[in-house]
């Protein structure tokens, strides 16, 4: 590397937020996750967000081709993709223009851009990028245009494919990243290939920090301590992943189906290695029917999907719900109804994981609110479904599947793996479903355990299994199948409230809104409001103590990524605004004035959003009582 | 007791009766053909000496699908369509079990019809019994798949309007089809060893069975039940061979070759005389759970070592 800049002046920062946004293909998702991937090594918190488009090959510099990562680093533990971005480096103006007309970037934020396009053989080319880059100063942005394609031209004949590494060296450079680490990072993504390309790699990646260095008179340093417990960095699937292999399950079915797909991509990969099956069905419907056969006959299954395979699968569900088969269901909830924003991040789908299926279908609702949750949810799942024998539902989202968030290392236990399947002899006179009056549950009988033999049906049955035609032992068998749901409510640790036990605002949340939240209530209690938060994991059935923490706030309402009524519309009033969710679950419940304000805008809903609305609610009349 | 004894008193304790197989009365109306192949796979499940224990019949919704109910082995009387996926994950899961599938033809052909051509190309060690009567019955009398043209019925009052789907040629077209046979309730004797024939394959053996349904289309299948010269019986070497009782009556046979699939699907093609017999065989074709569970062991310690080594390629050390 070369000299040092006397002249540059580093302001250290509490946390910042960077965009890399290039043509799909161009490797601004590798560059990305890497900074992101030093960054953690360097102690700092961080969160990356994919900005993915939804065709595989969109035009080159086209708006919505935009693809790219998102990484907000802090000097804390980061737990959302936070507010506006303070810097974007964009490889053309096109991809650019995408997060600037979506509102994503910080008023004056700095834009370094490719400045290839200005000397482009085609004119319409160069009118775009002049175009646009009078625009973007016009508007107050401080816009530096950096000759990317010529610097990586002194070192590779094809900077297409490389760029993205001098992207790296300069963000490095930008946010005082160590380059030790840099150099180390890039042996690690490129360690299955040549030394000589590793060693290209690294030449950019230097070339870029010069650069930077040299042509840019301002640095950032994001104070961080190092961590002294190793940390995983992984995406929400990926922890999936690795908790179905960590609850010790055996087979995965499932049909391809975003954003869900790339939990089975990686399970694919893994899973057979350590004796694992991942079974791509025919369809959703025989995915589900496949896990409840794995299921039945051997250890606890899986299938992982997103809404629309999940509507498919209600009757297997139901299947599952009535004859106690236990089962693990993922929902890696997608934008909807039909096929909605099939990338994009959406919370729509609590209703239907509550109450899917025909008929009285009771089941365990759970939602992830981490990169870390998605790892250890799938083993309590695992878990619960087996000891209740009952299908158990695991809620993540788009916005949970491909953002990556560093956490402790797990380790290991040999608790978290599902017993062997029980093959013993079943007691004389014991019966299939021999439910205990107080708990609902009873005793499974697996094939090969001599004198269990019996009929499972989907049909009514009684404790032996045999076809119910009467009203009394259909009876019995609901009754039993509901009690379970309060037998487990009775293990739950009550939730606790953050920020404060009491006050005048409470918000509750479920799934992967956590961290933006919880970010929201520190700044507002920073201001001086007394807002605190609630978050639940487990909606099916909901923990106790709840109700408590209700009553100890003057207001109550959710924040959610799914649709409610806005009441100012004209037509929309107390007898029929369609709440959200969960707050139409918490008024039901513990008949409490329940308000909610919701964003279905595909994105995951910022702190800095949910600030907005509280501020506009905490300065209205009744708050001030 | 001497290491002789013991073994004999375990033969005699592995020696079971039809009794042992049976379960719950049979509910199905008088003369139903599902009574016959209730018959044949208890009769299979004693000669073959099945652990009640490790055989599961699984069914989906119909008729059909409530013969797992008067079995005494383990049974599951899924969804409508849904027995072959079900059945799988069960034979993934545990490949020891022997699995049978019982589906109707609205069950297979029509509700469950992706399942039925995928479940062909799996090709797991699973014997399928398709009672096909050409209608449904569970609810009352409505045109089936396999519906011959002009069928009256509650759905197709003047008639139904289109060619009957043919399972034998369908299943005869699909990738790794390893085995294909065509019994009828009528000729029992032929029908168990049929159904024999399709357990001891290694492999997805499919069994369209004929059967007739006398309370909704009771005609169905008269002329040939009584003119046995509209049977084609299938004999072979390799295949079954039609007792000396039963060359006597049923005097139209052929020689098939279970391995000639090209003939297999001309005699499919066959409506009328109806085809008996294994149409094909082809013991080669791999089982799908045997490519899945190559290798297959899961302990503590495995699952361990791979997860630690996942971990590794994604931990930042401090």
């Amino acid at each position: 590397m070369g000299s040092r800049n006397a002249h540059k002046k580093v302001v250290t920062l509490e946390e910042h937020i960077v965009e890399i946004m290039s043509d799909s293909g161009e490797g601004a998702q590798k560059c990305g996750q890497s900074f992101g991937s030093i960054a953690a090594r360097m102690g700092n918190g961080v969160w990356t967000v994919e900005i993915i488009p939804a065709e595989i090959q969109p035009p080159a510099r086209s708006v919505a081709g935009a693809s790219g990562n998102r990484i907000r680093i802090g000097s804390k533990r980061v737990t959302n993709g936070g507010d506006e971005a303070d810097v974007v480096i964009a490889f053309n103006e096109q991809v650019l223009l995408g997060r600037v007309n979506a509102g994503e970037l910080k008023p004056g934020c700095i834009i370094l851009l490719e400045s290839m396009w200005a000397a482009s053989p085609d004119p319409k080319i160069v009118s775009q990028y002049k175009e646009t880059l009078d625009r973007l100063k016009g508007d107050g942005y401080r816009v530096y245009e950096v000759p990317m394609e010529n610097e990586c031209r002194k070192l590779v004949s094809d900077p297409r494919k490389g760029k993205n590494m001098f992207v790296l060296g300069m963000l490095c450079n930008l946010y005082s990243l160590d380059m030790n680490l840099a150099r180390e990072q890039i042996a690690f993504i490129f360690g299955k290939k040549s030394e000589k390309v590793i060693r290209s790699n690294v030449g950019l990646l230097e070339a870029g920090f010069d650069w930077a260095e040299h042509n840019l008179e301002f640095g950032y340093r994001v104070p961080a301590v190092r961590a002294t417990e190793p940390q995983l960095v992984i995406n929400g699937n990926t922890a999936i992943a690795l908790g179905v292999l960590a609850s010790g399950m055996d087979i995965c079915a499932m049909y391809p189906i975003t954003p869900a797909t790339s939990a089975s991509h990686y399970l694919s990969d893994v899973f057979e290695r350590a004796g694992g099956i991942v079974h791509q069905a025919e369809d959703e419907i025989a995915a589900c029917a496949f896990a409840i056969g794995s299921s039945y006959a051997g250890k606890v299954a899986v299938t992982i999907t997103s809404g629309p395979g999940y509507s498919l699968k209600q009757e297997g569900i139901g299947l599952a719900v009535m004859a106690e088969i236990p089962l693990v269901v993922v929902n890696v909830q997608r934008g909807g109804p039909s096929t909605g924003q099939p990338t994009k991040a959406e919370q729509s789908d609590l209703f239907t994981a509550m109450f899917g299926s025909h008929g009285d279908a009771p089941k365990v609702v759970m939602a992830t609110s981490s990169i870390e949750d998605c790892f250890y949810s799938m083993i309590t799942a695992r878990r619960i479904a087996e000891t209740f024998n009952m299908v158990v539902i695991v809620l993540s989202d788009a916005s949970l599947a491909t953002a990556q968030q560093p956490f402790p290392r797990p380790q290991f236990s040999e608790d978290w793996l599902a017993p062997p399947i029980d093959q013993n002899p079943v007691p004389e006179g014991a019966k299939p479903y021999d439910w205990d009056p107080i708990t609902g549950l009873s005793r499974r009988f697996a094939p090969g355990q001599p004198g269990g033999m019996h009929t499972l049906t989907g049909l009514a049955h009684d404790r032996s299994s045999r076809v119910a035609y009467d009203g009394e032992t259909n009876d019995q068998g609901m009754h039993a199948r509901s009690l379970k749901l309060a037998a487990l409510q009775r293990m739950l640790a009550p939730p606790k409230a953050f920020g404060g036990g009491e006050g005048d605002l409470l918000v509750v949340g479920w799934g992967s809104t956590k961290g933006a939240i919880e970010e929201s209530v520190e700044r507002l209690r920073a201001e001086g409001h007394k807002v605190s938060s609630l978050h639940l994991n487990f909606l099916q059935p909901m923990p106790g103590g709840i109700k408590e923490i209700l009553g100890r706030f003057k207001h109550v309402m959710t924040v959610e990524g799914n649709w409610s009524d806005r009441p100012d519309d004209p037509l929309i009033d107390d007898t029929n605004r369609r709440y959200s969710a969960l707050a139409m679950l918490l008024r039901a419940r513990y008949l409490v004035d329940v308000d909610c304000w919701t964003e279905t805008r595909g994105r995951p809903i910022s702190p800095g959003s949910i600030c907005n609305e509280l501020r506009k609610r905490l300065a209205r009349e009744e708050f001030r009582r | 007791m001497s290491t002789a004894s013991i073994c004999l008193n375990h033969l005699f304790d592995e020696q079971r009766a039809l009794e042992d197989y049976q379960g719950g009365m049979p509910r199905w109306c008088k003369g139903c053909g599902d009574n016959a192949i209730l018959a044949a796979v208890q009769r299979l499940c004693r000669d073959e000496g099945l652990k009640p224990e490790k055989t599961v019949f699984v069914s989906g919704i119909g008729c059909s699908s409530r013969l797992p109910h008067y079995m005494r082995t383990y049974g599951f009387h899924g969804i409508h369509g849904r027995a072959l996926p079900i059945a799988e994950g069960i034979k993934m899961a545990r490949p020891d079990l022997h699995v049978f599938v019982n589906t109707g033809d609205g069950d297979c052909c029509s509700i469950g019809a992706a399942h039925w051509i995928h479940a062909i190309r799996y090709n797991m060690n699973i014997t399928v019994l398709l009672h096909d009567n050409h209608i449904y019955g569970l609810t009352k009398k409505q045109a089936s798949p396999t519906s011959p043209i002009g069928t009256k019925s509650n759905t197709t009052p003047r008639g139904s309007y289109l060619d009957a789907l043919s399972p034998l040629t369908v299943t005869l077209g699909v990738q790794n089809v390893s085995f294909v046979a065509q019994a009828v309730d009528w000729i029992p004797e032929s029908l168990f060893q049929i159904v024999t024939a399709a357990f001891r394959h290694r492999g997805f053996s499919f069994v369209r069975i004929l059967q007739r349904c006398p309370e909704f289309v009771g005609n169905m299948f008269e002329p040939w039940v009584h003119d046995p010269q509209r049977m084609l019986m299938l004999t072979h070497e390799n295949g079954i061979q039609v007792s000396p009782a039963l060359q006597k009556i049923y005097r139209n046979q052929q020689a098939h070759d279970p391995s000639d699939i090209h003939r297999a699907r001309e005699i499919a093609s066959s409506e009328d005389p109806i085809p008996v017999g294994i149409l094909y065989r082809n013991p080669q074709v791999p089982c799908y759970e045997d490519l899945r569970r190559a290798g297959m062991l899961r302990t503590a310690g495995s699952i361990k070592t791979s997860l630690e080594a996942e971990f590794d390629k994604f931990t930042v050390w401090p």
